[in-house]
């Protein structure tokens, strides 16, 4: 389970792989607020390598759209897989985010 | 319950992910790798052993929890019992309220009872019972525990 945080132009990339659990929501957590302190406000987080969100997963994504949105920012999240859709879909996140079929399309809509 | 599989687990939250794998692939029936095996029953399970760490348990590493799973009758139950004081699961708010889909907490209930076919607790409330039916065919999303 990682994290790889990249920029592309003024936009942050942050791709998410193997899962987005309780047990590592926090180290995602610190590094989008990191890069929100320094300045950004733009972000992508990309799911193409995820394979499962849990509750605290999808709660952490929820706190940080939050507070980049307080700061005039913007949270956009890409390729989520089916199973990741179901679980957006019935929590109703997905009325909540802007959700790209790929990275590229949400980093060119920017 | 006459389990198949027992497991003793401390509260570490770091421990779950394992502690999922171990069951879907010791479980007799659970190599069915299904749709609902792989999301259904593998979300469910995932939320019951978070809840009871983070609110049964309250963090607390001296503390442990139970999990017993049981293959029968075309169906897989798995009752996680933590030792904490219990809760009222009736007493949850409906996440997916718009008061509530800013909330950062409050959607591993939900997604357990939108996930499985059943879900109960003891009078207690620190033991939930997940139950999932394995009926070859049944689409992911089929069934959901009544709220």
């Amino acid at each position: 389970m990682s994290f790889q945080v990249s920029k592309n132009g003024d936009v942050t990339l942050v791709e998410v792989e193997g899962q987005l659990i309780v047990g590592n929501r926090q180290e995602l957590k610190q590094k989008v607020l990191e890069q929100l302190e320094n300045g950004d406000r733009k972000f992508v987080i990309d799911f193409s390598d995820t394979g499962y969100i849990d509750s605290s997963g999808l709660g952490v994504l929820v706190s940080l759209s939050k507070k980049i949105r307080e700061q005039g920012g913007e949270l956009r999240l890409s390729r989520l897989n089916e199973d990741l859709r179901t679980l957006f879909e019935l929590t109703k996140l997905d009325t909540l985010f802007q959700i790209a079929d790929t990275k590229e399309q949400a980093l060119e809509g920017f | 319950m006459d389990s198949e599989l027992v497991l003793e687990l401390p509260t570490d939250v770091r421990s779950i992910e394992h502690a999922v794998e171990y069951v879907m692939q010791r479980c007799p029936g659970c190599e069915r790798r299904t749709h609902r095996m792989t999301l259904n029953f593998r979300v469910g399970l995932t939320e019951a052993l978070s809840n009871a760490m983070l609110y049964g348990n309250g963090h607390d590493p001296s503390k442990r929890v139970r999990v017993e799973v049981l293959v029968h009758d075309g169906a897989i139950t798995a009752r996680i019992t933590d030792q904490g004081c219990g809760f009222d699961p009736g007493a949850v708010p409906d996440p997916t309220a718009p008061e509530n889909l800013l909330k950062p907490g409050g959607r591993g209930l939900f997604l357990m009872r939108e996930l499985l076919d059943e879900v109960s607790f003891n009078d207690e409330g620190n033991s939930v019972t997940l139950v999932l039916r394995l009926e070859p065919g049944t689409s992911p999303l089929e069934g959901g525990a009544p709220a």
